[in-house]
């Protein structure tokens, strides 16, 4: 079965290679397995070979990188349905397949495309989802996410992350670049290149701009960027160092880390860098804020235990509370997005490792190998994590399920990838 | 025997930073503000991915300070131990070890007798952990050695403490060498 998979996918990486433009682009492939996978047939629309670039083989990919889902081969079923009705379940269920996806193509005559789509459980014989875009063929990469997302969410009960964008920092000889990617690596655009190193970037919630941290100034700044313009606006240029930048959820607050009154010192200032006010009050480091979901309180860094270990403060009240207490390195906290939990990096005998941490429990599963892992960023649906770690010396991306269960490597021609922020749902 | 070769690796460093120092960088503007258009600095340049991008601001360097290049400065006669400009660290630690104490007190009488004088200390970190924590590390190497400073009389106004992290490593290793390398603190002076 797996060599099925990966039959399909290499069948799959060749098929959509001509389309791949030349620039440095993230590959991503399954390098460990789930336990169970959704078997589902993604049956290529009626008329979609008239379009050089089809959809069905995006939404088959994206279900199949995502590891839950295992594609059913269509091959030998004739005629192909493309409509509800057309589908014969005793057909798909000889085959195991649990769902099927059908649909048709037609090209409208101001040039855009209908695209008519249906997924069927075959199982129950019933109708889950049935959708119609109307779209120009330059979207039908983003109108396969869609289809994938829309599929996804009706057999696994959560959204789906295959239309969100991932941004991250390469490093091709001496220069710097934070790029922006589909969260299947394609279509990756330079938002700033630079010959000093920028880390940190932070979307902001609506996925409009994007915070982060440059040292062209021969120091830590925060800038926050428009995606749209490339327009841009040190946010936090004060003496000493800012780094650290983290949105609130509704998108109009910044934590950032200053040390413009001695100390790494975590404060929120308003979107534009107005208004500063500080936040934690400490001797210690205090740094690496992140807002929960519910924008109450804030997860931070700090070594005021005398370890660096990971805390949480309620921007209200001002009360601190511990949260990792296992080991003697815990840093990088990241809320999971039902707030129920957070993933984080500790150090276990030399090793950096991602794990997560369950609020109720207080359970730690430790979810990647290590020696080097860091920077997690959490998919907006919470099903997935990517962060950096290195191979052969030079940084790669990988990505792991917050189960631990699916692992994916994201190879890149660029000599170095780090820094990943996975994107909100919404885009603008 | 470790500590030994520590000491040895670490005085070849200074020796080798001493010899480092003469090459010039821009200087590093201190800007006590918050929110402004950014011009990039460092070769920077921005732009959207939106349809019509408007570019942003392509940068300049830092501007070229009025340095004193003269002949004669301390600051560049490689006998004058002013010419010494890295600090090194022990692994999690944050003191100015007893070897460095010349050298940082070199630089604060040269700030107490030089009231213009104005420089920036880069503290740094190996790169073993969190990039935004190490950053956090090394703002404390920086501040350890402005402290130093300013308790000798140096003036809080002429120092500003900042941190790469692991960020700019000056040495690419990944041995403990390497590692004692980059954990530094650097003195650049305004207009170098």
């Amino acid at each position: 079965m797996r060599s099925l998979l990966r039959t399909l996918l290499l069948f799959l990486s060749i098929t959509l290679l001509p389309a791949l433009p030349a620039r440095a682009q993230l590959t991503i492939e399954i390098v460990g397995g789930a336990g169970t996978t959704i078997p589902v047939s993604i049956v290529p629309f009626e008329s979609e070979a008239t379009w050089p670039l089809g959809i069905t083989g995006i939404v088959g990919a994206d279900l199949a990188r995502s590891g839950l889902f295992r594609l059913v081969d269509y091959a030998g079923v004739v005629p192909r349905p493309a409509r509800p009705e057309e589908v014969r379940v005793a057909d798909w269920r000889a085959r195991g397949a649990d769902a099927i996806a059908v649909g048709s193509m037609r090209a409208l005559a101001d040039g855009r495309v209908e695209v008519r789509f249906a997924l069927v459980d075959v199982t129950k014989s019933a109708v889950l989802a049935s959708q119609v875009y109307t779209v120009a063929p330059a979207q039908f990469r983003a109108t396969a996410h869609r289809i994938a997302d829309v599929i996804y969410e009706k057999l696994t009960g959560a959204p789906g992350a295959f239309s969100t964008r991932i941004a991250y920092v390469t490093k091709q000889g001496p220069r710097f670049a934070l790029q922006v990617a589909d969260a299947d690596g394609h279509d990756p655009q330079t938002i700033v290149s630079s010959n000093e190193p920028i880390l940190s970037p932070r979307w902001s919630p609506d996925g409009t701009r994007i915070a982060y941290v440059s040292l062209e100034q021969k120091k830590p700044v925060v800038y926050v960027q428009s995606l749209a313009t490339g327009g841009r606006q040190a946010v936090a240029n004060f003496r000493g160092s800012n780094s650290a930048p983290a949105w609130s959820p509704d998108g109009r607050t910044l934590a950032v880390t200053l040390t413009r009154d001695g100390g790494s010192q975590i404060y929120l200032m308003n979107a534009d860098g107005s208004s500063v006010r500080r936040l934690t009050q400490s001797a210690a480091i205090d740094t690496e804020a992140y807002f929960m979901p519910d924008g109450q309180s804030l997860l931070f860094t700090s070594d005021r235990g005398g370890s660096p270990q990971i805390y949480r403060m309620s921007i209200g009240s001002g009360a601190v509370e511990r949260v990792t207490f296992e080991g003697s390195y815990n840093v990088t906290p990241r809320p999971l997005p039902d707030g129920k939990g957070i993933v984080f990096v500790r150090r276990e005998g030399g090793r950096f490792q991602v794990a997560t941490l369950d609020f109720a429990t207080r359970q730690v599963q430790v979810l990647t190998q290590g020696p080097l892992d860091e920077s997690p960023s959490v998919a907006p649906n919470g099903k997935m994590v990517i962060y950096a770690n290195e191979q052969g010396g030079r940084g790669v991306l990988a990505a792991v399920s917050t189960d631990g269960r699916v692992k994916q490597r994201l190879s890149s021609t660029a000599t170095d990838v780090r820094e990943p922020a996975w994107g909100p749902l919404a885009r603008p | 025997m470790r500590k030994f070769l520590t000491a040895a690796i670490a005085a070849a460093f200074v020796f080798l930073a001493g010899c480092a120092s003469q090459e010039t960088q821009p200087e590093a503007p201190i800007d006590d503000k918050g929110a402004a258009t950014a011009p990039g600095g460092g070769g920077t340049t921005t732009s959207g991915i939106g349809g019509a991008g408007v570019g942003g601001a392509a940068g300049s360097g830092g501007v070229a300070g009025a340095g004193a290049g003269a002949a004669g400065d301390p600051r560049r006669d490689p006998k004058n131990i002013l010419s010494k400009r890295s600090v090194y660290f022990d692994y999690d630690s944050f003191v100015v070890k007893d070897e460095f104490r010349p050298l940082v007190e070199a630089h604060a009488r040269y700030l107490v007798a030089n009231r213009n004088a104005r420089m920036t200390v880069q503290g740094n970190t190996d790169e073993r952990g969190s990039r935004e924590y190490n950053i956090a590390l090394g703002q404390k190497r920086a501040d350890a050695i402005k402290r130093t400073m300013t308790l000798l009389g140096a003036q809080e106004a002429q120092i500003e403490a900042v941190s790469f992290g692991k960020e700019k490593p000056k040495n690419p290793g990944h041995d403990e060498a390497a590692w004692a390398e980059n954990r530094r603190g650097d003195i650049i002076y305004a207009g170098e």
